[in-house]
């Protein structure tokens, strides 16, 4: 088990356990992470799993593919440490990360 | 309100189990009008994934959003159905004959015997950046074009950079007083030929290009006049007195909650073996309603489709005997497929 922590816009932290091979979003989605939307169900079509990734752990992901860097054209509030939750797959090397949703998806 | 437009079944959505309803309801002879708040039929299909193959429709090994929406537009032409784009069903009533009436939002009437909700994720509906006051200003925010007349001498800021940004760039730099075109990064997604235009016109200082985001907006009595822009940390004042985001779209289940039928998780209920909601005369179909083993597959919407249009023939024609035929050796069927 590798535990994830989302902290919501408003600053409410929720500590989960997540398992290998599943994606941030459908982490989320599990548990009832609500100001992640995922509307394409991870298609990498709707940009609405967006969220922001703690400054510390941006390095650790692999890096966005051009699919993701494109779709986040269309998310709302993009930063620096912007990414799509259903484009990272969890795995060991994630245990312990932080990761915070945006206000709006939409 | 004008005359209702008479027929046997109105569509409220035109994806892939509206088109292929269209089909089976045109096989039992019954009359469609579509509509559609996009300006283009296909549902997700064509508006989310056109270029997406997909790879589980019976007897196509792949196909993609795109050429699946062109194939059921093939399909059902010999129907002749009629179809009404950039319309959103708003409202809907039952008349003293059984009759619905349905209006848009647009003050289109329908008159029909049954309708057939195939909206899918909803209507899909233009993501609204996260600015203060945005609503404030609406008259001075625009997700498309109606009037090209309206950008006239208009100082116009564009936000984003997919297709319909470079498109409407391309649109109206010409027209406009000034136009300024705000993206996240100098990367953009369109057609290549799109892009390279765009960048001309930045090159030849015919449009203004920032790489940042607007994050303000400054106006009075709901018109705006200029918006402010972060780039590398310095603050842009823009003067703009049309502001037009494009960062795509979003489904939300729309008027359709407001008609009184039963929902469950923000989907209808249907009957497994008619696919009519709560209210009778009214079905739904595809990636909206909801039932037990519910698969939201474009599949199963196709066989929704098929056992709803049976239903309707049934309560259209509650007298006549009604037997099942085969488009492969029903003559009459074949005369109405070959459009005769
Ligand atoms: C990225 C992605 C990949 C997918 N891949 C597959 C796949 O491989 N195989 C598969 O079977 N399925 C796939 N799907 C799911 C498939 O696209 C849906 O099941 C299918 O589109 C549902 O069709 P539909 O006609 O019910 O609804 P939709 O395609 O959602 O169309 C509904 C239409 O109704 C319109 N509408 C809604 N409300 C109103 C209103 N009030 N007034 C006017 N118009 C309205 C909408 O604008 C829309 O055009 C995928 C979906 C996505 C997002
Ligand atoms: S769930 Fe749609 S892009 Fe991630």
């Amino acid at each position: 088990m590798v535990v994830i922590n989302f902290i919501s816009s408003k600053g409410v932290l929720k500590s989960v356990n997540a398992a290998e091979g599943e994606t941030i979003m459908d982490c989320a989605k599990n548990n009832d992470i609500y100001e992640i939307e995922a509307e394409c169900g991870g298609g990498c079509s709707c940009a609405t799993c967006h969220v922001y990734i703690q400054d510390e752990w941006v390095d650790k992901l692999d890096a966005p593919t051009e699919m993701e860097e494109d779709m986040l054209d269309f998310a709302i509030d993009v930063k620096e440490n912007s990414r799509l939750s259903c484009q990272i797959k969890i795995d060991k090397t994630l245990d312990g990360i932080t990761i915070q949703t945006p206000e709006k998806q939409f | 309100m004008g005359n209702p437009i008479q027929t046997d079944a109105l569509i409220i959505g035109a994806g892939p189990v509206g088109l292929f309803a269209v089909f089976e309801l045109g096989l039992l002879n019954l009359n469609c009008h579509v509509i559609d708040i996009l300006n283009k039929p296909g549902g997700q299909c064509a508006q989310l994934y056109p270029e997406k193959p997909i790879y589980d429709i019976p007897a196509y090994p792949v196909i993609t959003g795109q050429d699946l929406t062109e194939n059921l537009l093939k399909q059902v032409k010999p129907f002749s159905p009629v179809f009404h784009y950039e319309q959103l069903a708003n409202k809907i009533r039952k008349q003293k004959n059984g009759n619905w009436l349905v209006e848009t939002d647009k003050g289109l009437v329908f008159d029909v015997k049954a309708v057939v909700i195939a909206a899918g994720g909803g209507s899909f509906e233009p993501k609204k950046p996260n600015i203060p006051d945005l609503d404030k200003y609406s008259k001075s925010i625009r997700y498309s074009i109606d009037k090209v007349d309206r950008f006239k001498n208009k100082d116009i800021v564009i936000l984003g950079g997919g297709d319909s940004a470079l498109d409407w760039t391309l649109q109206l730099y010409d027209i406009a007083k000034s136009l300024t075109l705000v993206h996240r990064r100098d990367k953009f997604r369109g057609a290549p030929a799109t892009v390279e235009k765009v960048m001309s016109l930045r090159d030849g200082g015919k449009i203004q290009f920032h790489v940042g985001q607007v994050n303000e907006i400054i106006g009075s009595d709901g018109n705006l006049t200029a918006v402010k822009c972060i780039k590398e940390n310095k603050i842009l004042d823009l003067p703009c007195d049309i502001l037009m985001p494009f960062f795509g779209l979003t489904m939300s289940l729309g008027p359709v909650d407001k008609w009184g039928i039963d929902l469950s998780d923000e989907r209808i209920v249907v009957s497994t073996e008619t696919f009519e909601t709560s209210i009778p005369g009214i079905f739904a179909v595809g990636d909206i309603n909801t039932y037990p083993g519910k698969l939201k597959l474009i599949l199963s919407g196709f066989h929704e489709a098929a056992l709803m249009a049976h239903a309707v023939f049934k309560r259209i024609n509650p007298d006549e005997k009604h037997t099942l035929q085969y488009t492969t050796t029903s003559s009459s069927l074949q005369k109405k497929l070959l459009n005769q």
